[in-house]
């Protein structure tokens, strides 16, 4: 029987197809899924009623792809074909990895992003992190009973562009739709902030698995504007366990150990350290290959003693984002702890010491970065109230572009709102000069020797001309999933050049197509299917959109500007089975609403203001 | 970008003035942002998640322009069709000028003897400096429209800035 539906309070009424969104947090031991489930924020659940999923991928010898638990009980038997942590790679080249030798993992030293061979191939952090994030899909799907609309995806707050782009194509790769790329800090402090509706100044702590973050971020009625973020994107958990496991290689005199041996002992390391956190002492085994035993006893003082400087490796960054945000620890309303590694109770005590107050444990820090993300996809796709929540993210790290001497001019300084766009102008340094490169770079160094390169294009068919009289403008723009475009103009003929920051890291679009297609089908109608699926899913969306802004705005347009759109609009509906035909009336309908997009969004920022006369001051 | 004729001041509703409210300023922003950013288009149509892309960007240079003095003095002489020309033009009086050698050789020895707190000193002193130099700002520009003296007062903080900047990150510099 099926049974009646009541909105939530304060929805709205009207009929409205309620679409399935959910957040997921792409962790770098553990990722999660949750949704908003009529109104009831959850984690969902595998089959077995488990709601981690260890970020762990094993290639099998039967072609068979274990995600989770099941990889994770391989871990120790194959280590090589089972890749954990991979986050830790997304974005990286092979010389920013750091602690490699002790990693089992037959490293390919690739240009742009690191890759690993396995028994199934070579494979890239963004495959590998593909097939984690296929699995939650499919758990989502099948908990919520439908397809989802899609998803919002949460990112370390200091990821670069290109950990980000990755993780974009990560989720492109396994069938997500993304909404939105959220920083994890912002996510926890969505889940925080609304269930216990705090105003004032908040600091979010996130020591993940493999990644740090700290964000400051303003609340007010529902608005969350981060003011200042910093981190370190290659510190987290793994590195408490690797200390232990440095240690226990000191104390036995160990110096070489087979992958299966590292494996083991990593294990044990990670199993002390969170016996700790409980516990005095921990006991770490290890049956080394010739036959040799190792037990050793590793007591909470000796522990914290070891990894004290990762401790305070966390409180540099979080100075910086005090300072950047022109904050000092008096101004703080409440620190809240996320992630698995704010277990222990050194770190807590630590974070105590310098802001001088108890930071605030009483949420899952293994949770709360996926609920926070489930309700931001509630939001974003219309199923929530909209006027009551928005979120102000930052750039964190600054971009910038080369200048003669190997100097970086910095375009868009860090802790910059999103979304934002800022030009600098260039000029030529020959005569008769007609191509000029130009190199992006993010990070907050001088020299471009120190900021990570994110992309190096050129811009060609510059007129001649005398030295230092071409004008070209290069604009950065970064989006609000924190995703950086270049476009490069030459201001006094329009010769222009426009790329998406993706050639040095990341994949081109090329290699997702083939990617997609190779991991589907390669039949040809397969193909054409496929492709008659997505141009009617865009269709649909496009005609949901226009007919929801028609609906809601029509009065705006006259008789005749109102029959321009909606021909068109026909003209899409009575398509069904033309996947050119499909795309092409998409982008005719596209070009005919471009006037009334504008005239909506002019008529939107009026009534933001309605009822306020032009603001006169008391002086 | 900029596809709309609105001025900074207009896009938040404020009269063109170096005085603003700024709490006003904070929740006509937010308000803005509420309608326009990319947040609330995520199932809207092409055209319509373009606009809000540029209105959102637009709200945020705004924003950053009018909350800060010196950019919104900076603007405002803009408006009245004056270009603070701060890279060409250095000439400062020479007072002015001696102050800023007296710091610079506070900061050299305070950087020198790694010494924090006088720097931390000198930020405090920096900042009345900045302070007063507003407070000339607001009658030069407000009251009795003297753009000459607003622009040569835009021109000094605009040092100060840069000097600000260079004791933090001294600052920084000595704590890691």
């Amino acid at each position: 029987m099926a049974l009646l539906q009541i909105a939530e309070p304060g929805m709205s009424t009207a009929p409205h197809q309620h679409r399935l969104a959910v957040g997921i947090d792409l962790g770098t031991t553990n990722s999660l899924v949750a949704s908003m489930i009529s109104g009831l924020n959850t984690v969902l659940e595998d089959a077995s009623g488990r709601s981690l999923l260890p970020s762990v991928v094993h290639y099998q010898s039967n072609k068979q792809i274990d995600v989770g638990y099941d990889a994770l009980a391989q871990q120790n038997q194959d280590p090589a074909n089972t890749i954990s942590s991979v986050k830790r790679f997304m974005g990286r080249g092979l010389e920013d990895i750091t602690d490699k030798v002790h990693m089992p993992y037959r490293f390919i030293d690739t240009p742009g992003m690191v890759q690993i061979e396995t028994r199934a191939g070579i494979k890239s952090p963004v495959e590998i992190s593909a097939e984690i994030l296929k699995v939650l899909k499919e758990r989502a799907e099948k908990s919520l009973g439908g397809e989802l609309t899609g998803a919002v995806i949460t990112v370390p707050a200091y990821f670069d562009d290109a950990q980000r782009q990755a993780t974009k194509d990560a989720a492109q790769l396994a069938g997500i739709n993304v909404l939105r790329l959220l920083n994890e800090p912002t996510a926890a402090a969505v889940a925080y902030g609304l269930d216990n509706a705090v105003e004032g100044t908040y600091v979010i702590y996130d020591l993940g698995g493999g990644t740090f973050d700290i964000s400051v971020l303003r609340l007010t009625k529902g608005i969350f504007e981060v003011l200042a973020t910093n981190g370190d994107s290659a510190l987290g958990g793994d590195d408490f366990d690797r200390a232990i496991f440095n240690w226990v290689l000191q104390e036995s005199k160990l110096s070489q150990l087979n992958a299966e041996e590292s494996r083991s002992l990593l294990t044990q390391a990670r199993a002390a350290k969170e016996c700790l956190s409980d516990h005095e002492e921990a006991h770490i085994k290890l049956a080394l290959s010739h036959g040799k035993m190792i037990s050793l006893a590793l007591s909470r003082a000796n522990f914290v003693d070891l990894t004290q400087p990762l401790v305070s490796k966390t409180l540099a960054p979080t100075r910086k984002a005090l300072r950047d945000a022109s904050l000092s620890i008096e101004d703080v309303t409440g620190i809240v702890m996320v992630g698995g590694a704010t277990r222990m109770p050194h770190v807590r005590q630590a974070v105590a010491d310098y802001f001088k107050q108890q930071p605030l444990i009483n949420l899952d820090p293994d949770k709360v970065v996926a609920l926070g993300a489930a309700i931001q996809a509630n939001t974003l796709v219309g199923n929530r109230n909209e006027a009551d929540l928005l979120l102000l993210d930052v750039v964190p790290l600054s971009l910038g572009l080369e200048t003669m001497g190997g100097l970086v001019e910095k375009i868009i300084p860090r802790n910059a709102t999103l979304p934002v766009a800022r030009a600098q102008d260039f000029t030529t340094f020959k005569d008769g000069q007609t191509a000029m490169s130009i190199h992006v770079l993010q990070g907050e160094r001088d020299l471009v020797s120190d900021c990570r390169s994110l992309a190096k294009f050129e811009l060609r068919g510059i007129p001649p001309m005398a030295a230092g009289a071409a004008r070209i403008r290069v604009t950065l723009q970064v989006d609000a999933d924190g995703l950086l475009s270049v476009t490069a103009r030459e201001q006094t003929t329009g010769v222009e050049s426009n790329i998406l920051v993706k050639p040095s890291y990341g994949l081109s679009e090329e290699q997702i197509t083939h990617m997609l297609q190779t991991s589907f089908s390669t039949a040809k109608q397969d193909k054409e299917a496929r492709a008659l699926r997505e141009a009617q899913v865009d269709a649909q969306r496009l005609i949901e959109a226009i007919s929801a802004a028609l609906e809601q705005d029509g009065h705006l347009l006259d008789a005749q500007e109102l029959d321009q759109i909606k021909q068109p609009l026909e003209a899409l509906k009575s398509l069904a089975q033309d996947a050119d035909a499909i795309v092409k009336a998409i982008d005719v309908l596209n070009e005919a609403t471009q006037a009334f997009a504008a005239r909506r969004m002019d008529a939107s920022i009026k009534q933001a203001f309605a009822g306020q006369d032009l603001n006169s001051l008391q002086l | 970008m900029q596809d709309t004729s609105l001025n900074y001041f207009e896009l938040f509703n404020l009269p063109a003035t170096f005085s603003v409210d700024s709490q006003l300023l904070d929740n006509n922003y937010r308000k803005l942002q509420s309608q326009a950013h990319p947040d609330r288009f995520v199932t809207a149509s092409p055209a319509e998640r373009m606009q809000s892309m540029q209105m959102a960007t637009l709200a945020n240079d705004a924003y950053q322009t009018l909350k800060h003095p010196l950019f919104r003095a900076r603007y405002l002489l803009q408006l009245s069709g004056i270009d603070t020309g701060e890279e060409n033009n250095t000439a400062m009086p020479a007072d002015f000028l001696m102050l800023q050698m007296e710091w610079r050789e506070t900061i050299e020895d305070a950087r020198n003897a790694k010494d924090i707190n006088a720097l931390d000193k000198l930020l405090g002193e920096i900042a009345q400096n900045a302070n007063s130099l507003q407070q000339t700002l607001k009658i030069a520009l407000d009251e009795n429209k003297d753009l000459a003296l607003a622009a040569d007062t835009v021109r000094k903080l605009s040092f100060i800035e840069k000097l600000r900047e260079d004791v933090t990150q001294s600052i920084e510099k000595l704590e890691n």
